[in-house]
């Protein structure tokens, strides 16, 4: 009856200190310390960056990232709007980079002599950016051959 | 007959000749008001839209683009880009547009199917006016003579120096800017650039 009664005790102060501990271990969302049910401060929008030069890779396998803006630009069976201007056909008179000759390549492996249909939606891999740090601090740091170093 | 009467004729027909020139006159401003008023309340966009054929296709499209929505909030409604300003050319425009209410009859484009069926066609319709106009209706806006390149992107900068240099018009380069473009066929892909 003792034993019980002093488990019982043991059971309900576990209970009772368990959401303590939990919210202890838990990491600083990024939304903040706002509670789930309360609206929290709503960031300024983050305009896309204006066209400038090239953006350095940060890995070697990085797509590499679109430098200006790409806003109404279509990427549809109909047509690609990046193609205007950075297909084999088009880069020199729109002094654009050329699309690799890897998206060339099916994915069978046959080289054909335009951009393949499985490399087509430019946007699945390359994205433009914005000016923005990075929520979580890191230090990633790319290869050394990317630096130059 | 009576002397009397005689002269009093024509006096009388110089009323009555006065009298039909007032009511001509006030029936040429009701016409001539009336006719102005359809015709403007036919180049308005609730009128455009109001045929499915327009509201399912080409208006949605359009509402991505930003001629529609932008920034500053100024915008284009569809007769500012397809009917011109000039009283001429928007009388004969208006009159090629009874073409339309044929084919509307008909029945032409009546799915989204049929409608992207024909979309080369009818985009090359509105390209080639645009070209043939010098794209007149752009340029009721977009006036090349005002416009600052050295204001413009390093990549407009470009292309608007070398287009004004080959004597290029607007819809040379910028064509699915307000809708959506057609399938081209490989073989045509000339058009396109």
């Amino acid at each position: 009856m003792k034993r019980t009664a002093a488990l019982t005790l043991l059971l309900a102060f576990g209970a009772s200190a368990l959401p303590g501990i939990l919210a202890a271990q838990m990491a600083t969302p990024m939304r903040g310390a706002t509670p789930l049910d309360s609206t929290n401060q709503v960031h300024d929008f983050k305009p896309m960056m204006k066209e400038r030069a090239p953006l350095e890779r940060a890995y070697v396998q990085q797509p590499p990232l679109i430098p200006h803006e790409i806003d109404g630009y279509i990427i549809n069976a109909n047509s690609n709007k990046c193609l205007t201007c950075h297909s084999w056909d088009n880069y020199r008179s729109a002094k654009a980079t050329k699309i690799s000759l890897t998206h060339f390549r099916d994915r069978d492996g046959t080289e054909l002599s335009n951009v393949s249909a499985s490399r087509y939606f430019c946007t699945q891999c390359h994205v433009p950016q914005v000016d923005a740090h990075p929520l979580v601090n890191n230090a990633f740091q790319p290869v050394d051959v990317l630096t130059g170093r | 007959m009576t002397d009397s009467e005689r002269t009093a004729m024509p006096g009388k027909g110089r009323a009555y000749g006065f009298g039909a020139l007032v009511v001509t006159f006030i029936a040429g401003i009701v016409f001539w008001g009336g006719f102005n008023t359809v015709m403007e309340w036919t180049n308005t966009e609730a009128f455009c839209i109001s045929c499915h054929e327009m509201e399912e296709n080409v208006y949605v499209e359009y509402q991505d683009t930003i001629h529609f929505e932008n920034r500053t909030g100024v915008r284009a409604t569809c007769p500012d880009c397809h009917v011109p300003k000039e009283w001429v050319h928007k009388m004969i425009r208006k009159i090629q547009a009874s073409n339309e209410l044929l084919h509307k009859a008909l029945g032409t484009i009546d799915t989204p199917e049929k409608f992207n069926a024909k979309r080369l066609e009818l985009a090359r319709n509105v390209w080639r006016t645009m070209k043939r106009t010098d794209s007149r209706e752009c340029r009721n806006c977009h006036d090349y003579d005002y416009m600052d390149l050295t204001r413009q992107g390093r990549r407009a900068f470009d292309q608007h120096v070398t287009g004004l240099d080959e004597g290029k018009t607007c819809i040379d380069c910028h064509k699915g800017i307000a809708h959506r473009l057609p399938k081209i066929p490989d073989d045509q892909a000339s058009v396109i650039n």
